[in-house]
């Protein structure tokens, strides 16, 4: 994927989307590199019977982290994140197919600086972790790539 | 509205966690990293940590007696507050720098505010924690405000 131009970006301009279905195996492994213990996560009768969940609930952060992952894949090496913002609205459970994807929302071409709404949608379409980010790109770089 | 929180509640805000440090690794960036699905090179390589890397380097390790019978350790910034149902909550963090694998870390958390609002379905508490990110030198590396809300 090559990476985008600021002189290319406008408002509206989207993000390429992901789908993600994590597993039982991704969510654990996720988890334990937290040394998150919630049994909500792992224990599918304590999430059913006991919490009353539909199923195992996909971890929040994981999903805040597929937005970080939306603006890098995007990003690449033209510029850098140096804002972030989300909110885990809804929850999610394993077996669904989720998609991460997001919009230009304001640029300033002088400055470089690009703000991107963020979202995690579900097979409905409802936004679960909405979210904010903020990237800047190096000015310099387009104008140069303009006049060639 | 009656209120829920106290004036010994409120003196509550400002409080602090003890510093924490954390060394960064190679091996626990990797570990994050592929855990989250990433397809960035640079973060299954452990080069330089995921933008939410410090989620799982400060997350609390605690001995298995401090850990609720659902897993959950509680968190001991917070009072023993009148709600504890936690709902929706959101978080904001700025970044000053990447992490890079052995850098020492140490993170400050304060409680930096406590509300409370009436909700459509009665009261709800509002608390913000402010976790500081900085180098052993005190250089800056990113400051995440999180806020939760109590029903």
């Amino acid at each position: 994927m090559s990476t985008p131009r600021l002189a290319d970006i406008e408002v509206g301009s989207e993000l390429p989307e992901r789908e993600h279905c994590p597993d039982n195996v991704q969510l654990f492994l996720y988890n334990a590199a937290l040394w998150n213990a919630h049994r909500i996560h792992f224990d599918a009768p304590y999430a059913t019977e006991v919490e009353g969940y539909p199923g195992l609930v996909i971890a929040g952060p994981l999903m805040g982290d597929w937005l970080t992952q939306c603006v890098q894949e995007w990003l690449g090496e033209a510029g850098h994140l140096t804002k972030l913002s989300y909110s885990n609205r809804q929850a999610a459970y394993i077996g669904e197919t989720l998609r991460a994807g997001g919009k230009v929302t304001a640029v300033d071409h002088d400055s470089g600086r690009v703000e991107i709404a963020l979202h995690v949608h579900n097979a409905d379409g409802e936004n679960l972790t909405p979210g904010t980010a903020v990237v800047m790109l190096d000015p310099a770089n387009s104008a140069d790539r303009r006049e060639h | 509205m009656t209120a829920l929180l106290t004036p010994e509640l409120k003196a509550c805000i400002g409080r602090e966690a003890p510093p924490r440090t954390e060394v960064v690794t190679r091996r626990d960036i990797r570990k994050y990293a592929l855990s989250t699905g990433t397809r960035i090179r640079k973060h299954l390589d452990g080069d330089e940590a995921p933008p939410l890397y410090h989620v799982a380097l400060f997350w609390d390790v605690v001995e298995l007696e401090q850990l609720t019978p659902d897993g959950v350790s509680v968190d001991t910034l917070l009072p023993k507050l009148p709600l504890d149902r936690a709902m929706a909550g959101g978080l904001e963090i700025t970044y000053h720098r990447p992490i890079v694998p052995g850098d020492v870390l140490v993170a400050r958390r304060t409680l930096t505010d406590l509300y409370e609002k009436s909700g459509r379905s009665g009261p709800l508490i509002f608390y913000e924690i402010t976790l500081d990110v900085r180098t052993e030198g005190g250089a800056p590396v990113l400051e995440e405000v999180t806020t939760r809300i109590l029903r």
